[in-house]
């Protein structure tokens, strides 16, 4: 008797596990189970629009800041740049724009600076906790004006990414982005980094400049800054969700 | 009462007692609805945070941690050489325990060696794919707080949280408790009307469940995101960090699924065609067992 029961648990189980695979490959059940993203967007933006991500001491700072992502970019354009120690290296600020920018390192550095000791969460799992410093987003933002119809900032890198073994899924090379939203772009903690604990940032962690949007995940604090677009649209920049990762099925929305 | 009644006459009272084997509603429709919503939503949650696990197997106490910071590390899994014969391993707190075949090391469905975590039978999907499992992650675990929302408001409205669910003060007396254990041990099970009421055990057991685990799995789950950290700064606070909170999520993880063990288990001793069928159907026929 028993052995006909196990016999009829073992039948469905079997067919469940093999069907689950299809499902998560189905468009319908896709669509269905991304519209969580939705949820979080919405629900992130309802209870927390203005808050603010924890700010540590010196003490917590982690011992070495875990180097994820790109190590070392291939783009010669970078390469180049970095051989000048950045001197001729300018962030382009273009798109919606009343005025288009084009800033150096030092125009970056006399713009206010803010310095903050944040938690760096990787979409992996892991955490390292950093102090950064660097002008806010939102200043150089207002310099250039936004025009009508601006909803998104996008950000352009130096670096070609390949991947990454241990997350698993799609795999594949392009140049790295990522994008984020006008509140976040305006959030009093969203700067453009140039220092990580009071060194100018290594090659490793993205040299010269890097985004932080510190109540987002890790893949969105893009390094190797080279640009920065206002966009009314994410549809023309990669693959049209937003980010390298985004094009790759994670979550545009990171604050999860 | 009955002595100011008057008598009217001598004919017998019908005072009809239930009969001996009778349908009676055991399961209200939104128990029935949210307590099979929520074993899709457990099964999607367990299965996709075994892969999401994958990512990273290490957990670590604290706010911060990662491979750079081998001192937080608590848990551990991985693989070791040879490697044309390699050995699975989860280490838990400085202890090696040899999980070769399950846990570090497994056979992928097509054969061959897979250095993962938890093998393909256990995740979801079955491959390495961290994207498509947080995905369905994050949908399971808003179907996880609704729908517990949703049995939580029913079961505190109509009372039946504390009549059903909640261990009344007479039954966790020891005497009570240690009868319900002997009763467990020799898979006797309550028939009749008794059937009609949850044992201490059991109440013990779905009060754990709902009220302590899946609360615990949701809140060290928020803990986790950045957005909500910022959001509200008690999140992380309360569990002593965000690497704390993924440590604790992954323990009332392990907690859940033990439950859902023994709740298949206790099911499948206790008749599951009446179990299950009542769970469905709401109805459950009492008395006239062997």
């Amino acid at each position: 008797m028993i052995r006909r029961r196990q016999l009829l648990a073992a039948l469905p189980a079997g067919l469940l596990l093999s069907g689950c695979d299809a499902l998560t490959r189905n468009p319908t059940a896709k669509a269905i189970v991304e519209s969580g993203e939705q949820a979080t967007y919405r629900w992130q933006r309802l209870v927390g629009r203005d808050g603010l991500a924890r700010e540590f001491s010196a003490a917590d700072i982690s011992p070495v800041f875990k180097v994820n992502g790109t190590h070392a970019p291939t783009n010669p354009e970078w390469q180049r740049l970095a051989a000048g120690g950045f001197a001729d290296w300018r962030l382009k600020v273009t798109g919606l724009v009343a005025r288009e920018l084009s800033l150096s390192l030092a125009d970056l550095k006399r713009l206010p600076q803010r310095s903050q000791i944040t938690r760096h969460d990787c979409v992996e799992g892991w955490s390292a906790i950093g102090g950064w410093t660097g002008p806010q987003l939102s200043h150089i933002l207002k310099a250039a004006g936004l025009r009508d119809g601006a909803r998104y900032i996008v950000f352009l890198c130096a670096d070609d990414y390949g991947g990454e073994a241990s997350k698993g899924g799609l795999q594949s090379s392009s140049r790295y982005y990522e994008s984020v939203d006008l509140v976040d772009a305006f959030h009093p903690q969203t700067i453009l980094a140039h220092s990580l604990n009071q060194q100018p940032l290594s090659t490793g962690n993205g040299a010269p400049v890097r985004l932080r949007v510190e109540r987002q995940l890790g893949y969105k604090q893009a390094k190797y800054l080279m640009q920065i677009v206002v966009a009314d649209s994410l549809a023309p920049f990669g693959g049209g969700h937003g980010g390298y990762w985004p094009d790759r099925g994670y979550e545009w929305y990171a604050g999860t | 009462m009955a002595s100011t009644a008057p008598p009217v006459d001598d004919a017998p009272q019908f005072v009809t007692p239930p009969p001996a084997v009778r349908s009676v509603l055991r399961h209200h429709w939104l128990v029935r609805a949210t307590h099979w919503l929520n074993a899709i939503a457990i099964i999607i949650l367990l299965m996709t945070g075994l892969n999401i696990f994958g990512a990273h197997p290490r957990l670590y106490w604290g706010d911060a941690g990662s491979v750079d910071q081998r001192t937080r590390v608590w848990l551990e899994t991985g693989a070791s050489p040879p490697w044309n014969n390699p050995s699975g391993w989860i280490d838990i707190a400085g202890q090696r325990f040899d999980t070769t075949g399950f846990i570090g090391v497994s056979e992928k469905p097509t054969g061959g060696i897979n250095f993962v975590a938890f093998p393909h039978w256990a995740t979801l999907p079955s491959m390495r794919d961290l994207a498509t499992a947080r995905t369905w992650h994050f949908f399971a675990a808003w179907l996880l707080i609704l729908n517990g929302l949703a049995w939580l408001l029913h079961g505190a409205a109509t009372g039946r949280l504390w009549r059903e669910i909640l261990p009344s003060p007479a039954q966790l007396s020891p005497a009570h408790l240690w009868h319900d254990i002997v009763e467990h041990a020799k898979l006797r099970f309550p028939k009749g009307e008794a059937a009609l009421s949850y044992e201490v055990l059991q109440r013990l057991a779905y009060a754990g469940v709902t009220l302590i685990l899946i609360p615990t799995v949701i809140l060290t789950g928020l803990a986790m995101s950045p957005g909500m950290d910022a959001a509200w700064p008690f999140l992380d606070a309360l569990w002593g960090g965000r690497q704390s909170a993924r440590s604790v999520h992954f323990i009332a993880m392990a907690g859940i699924a033990g439950f859902l063990i023994l709740h298949l288990l206790l099911v499948i001793l206790s008749g599951p065609f009446r179990q299950v069928g009542a769970m469905i159907t709401g109805r459950m026929t009492i008395g006239g067992e062997k």
